[in-house]
């Protein structure tokens, strides 16, 4: 059954189209990861999916009762907010220190209850905050750029943890990511995004298909792209500034 | 026993100080200071249309302080440099507001009084307002606190648990116009942000949760009021900036302690 589905969402930030003509479902249980250059609209469509930005045309149809569990790129904590983990995984539903205990273990965050979020590495921190979104219960967990700054052997258990945590608790996952080795190999299936859906499917379909070769570039003989993508490519479908 | 202006002067302090303790710390941390500012001032112009149209001046400085607020939340989020906009907005109303009181020679407007605040002027149908706002106050915050929190850490974060963050906004907007109209009589309307703040910025290095912070705030809030009175009452001094500069010896004290203590959080 589909969690949740877009069909033809245009969003616009100020003048600029940011995303267009997006048409996607996610259905239960899947990993589904979303890759693209900077500035490609990765994290938009996150924030859509979650109703925080509401697009200009099209719909957004959410399953009813869908719960999210939502991880932000990153969360600057205003110095002058003194915040325990125990505290932050307490919002804004205030759960029993055995479940917060519980939730912290599974995000590979155990020990850490007591600590000031301000004093968490940069790691630990990505891990609280998959421990406070799995407290959501969620049907639908949702990733943006979750393993920036950690190095490629901690993004490597990042997503083993993911892939736990889908068999633990069947939520289906989408996750944005610029580790692309890594995170193609965990996923089912592959949203490669520049503006709109350039291609999607399996890795393996993905990574041949000529749209993210374009974006991507093929040096790498088609089996797996860049590392890291480059800035200054040309891409034929880039989004079109809207002429006025 | 409200007889004695001092009891009734100190009753009223400790209402300001308990509704303006939580209210204060999202105003430290959301880094709305300047917006308490801004709706303070604004105050002054409430005084003096209350005045002028005889009505009650507590219902001036709401209605005015609720429009400032609500007018400089619905202008940032359309592009306007914040900072610029509430600097205008905050002294465009402090100045408009000293021109309005100054046509109303019919009535005697003691001007210092709702600039500084006359707590010791306090009566017992004042005290009854400020303590119904204050606990206005004190619930809504109350209700509301952990989708404020949620809200306040990351606005996408608690979009993501289904709460509203502009709601929570307005939440925030709402209760600051009612401490703002409560506390003019107390500390009036050049010093209603320092109860905000300085109670709040003295509790910050000894808390570890937001609820603590919130409470010492309040400990600290009140620990002013009564100070602050007693040494205003002993040297002779104006009470509300008395209050306020207990408040900043208080923060000067946790401030500097902490840094002797050292980080060991």
């Amino acid at each position: 059954m589909t969690l949740i589905s877009l069909h033809d969402v245009d969003v616009y930030q100020g003048r600029q189209r940011v995303l267009h003509d997006v048409t996607l479902e996610i259905g239960e249980g899947e990993i589904v990861t979303v890759v693209g250059p900077n500035g490609s609209g990765k994290s938009t469509l996150l924030r859509v999916m979650i109703g925080a930005l509401k697009p200009a045309s099209g719909r957004v149809e959410r399953r009813p009762g869908l719960r999210i569990g939502y991880v932000p790129q990153r969360l600057q904590i205003d110095p002058t907010l003194p915040m325990t983990v125990a505290r932050f995984l307490g919002l804004p539903r205030r759960v029993g220190a055995t479940t917060a205990r519980a939730a912290l273990e599974r995000a590979g965050a155990q020990g850490l209850a007591r600590r000031q979020l301000s004093d968490l590495s940069g790691g630990q921190f990505q891990r609280v905050l998959l421990a406070r979104a799995l407290l959501e219960r969620p049907h639908l967990l949702l990733l943006d750029e979750a393993t920036q700054g950690l190095d490629q052997a901690g993004a490597a258990a990042f997503y083993r943890r993911i892939a736990e945590v889908r068999r633990d608790m069947g939520c289906s996952i989408v996750m944005v990511s610029h580790d692309l080795h890594v995170v193609m190999s965990a996923s089912d299936r592959v949203i490669c995004l520049n503006g709109h859906v350039c291609c999607e499917g399996a890795p393996e379909t993905v990574a041949t298909a000529p749209e993210y070769r374009a974006l991507f570039g093929n040096q790498t003989g088609g089996e797996l792209a860049l590392y890291r993508h480059t800035h200054d490519h040309r891409h034929d479908a880039a989004p079109r500034q809207e002429g006025s | 026993m409200f007889d004695d202006f001092l009891v009734r002067a100190a009753l009223a302090g400790l209402g300001v100080a308990l509704a303006a303790a939580p209210l204060g710390c999202f105003v430290v941390w959301r880094r709305m200071a300047y917006f308490g500012d801004a709706t303070a001032h604004a105050a002054l112009l409430g005084v003096a249309l209350a005045l002028g149209f005889s009505v009650s001046v507590f219902g001036g400085v709401l209605a005015v302080a609720l429009l400032m607020a609500l007018a400089v939340s619905a202008l940032a989020g359309r592009g306007h440099a914040l900072d610029t906009l509430l600097g205008v907005m905050a002294h465009s109303a402090l100045g408009i507001g000293l021109v309005a009181v100054s046509f109303l020679d019919t009535v005697r407007v003691d001007l210092m009084a709702y600039l500084f605040g006359d707590i010791l002027a306090v009566t017992v149908g004042d005290l009854a307002t400020i303590w119904a706002g204050a606990l206005a106050v004190l619930a809504l915050v109350g209700w509301r606190w952990s989708a404020l929190l949620t809200a306040t850490l990351n606005p996408d974060l608690a979009r993501s648990s289904g709460l509203d963050p502009q709601r929570e906004q307005l939440v925030l907007t709402v209760s600051l116009a009612l401490v703002v109209a409560v506390a003019i009589k107390v500390v009036g309307a050049l010093l209603i942000s320092a109860m905000l703040i300085v109670p709040a910025a003295a509790a910050r290095p000894f808390a570890r949760t937001p609820e603590a912070m919130a409470a010492m705030a309040a400990a600290a809030g009140a620990l002013s009021v009564l100070a602050g009175l007693g040494a205003a009452y002993l040297f002779d001094t104006p009470s509300g900036p008395t209050i306020v500069s207990v408040a900043a010896a208080l923060f000067a004290t946790t401030t500097l302690a902490r840094a002797l203590a050292g980080r060991a959080d």
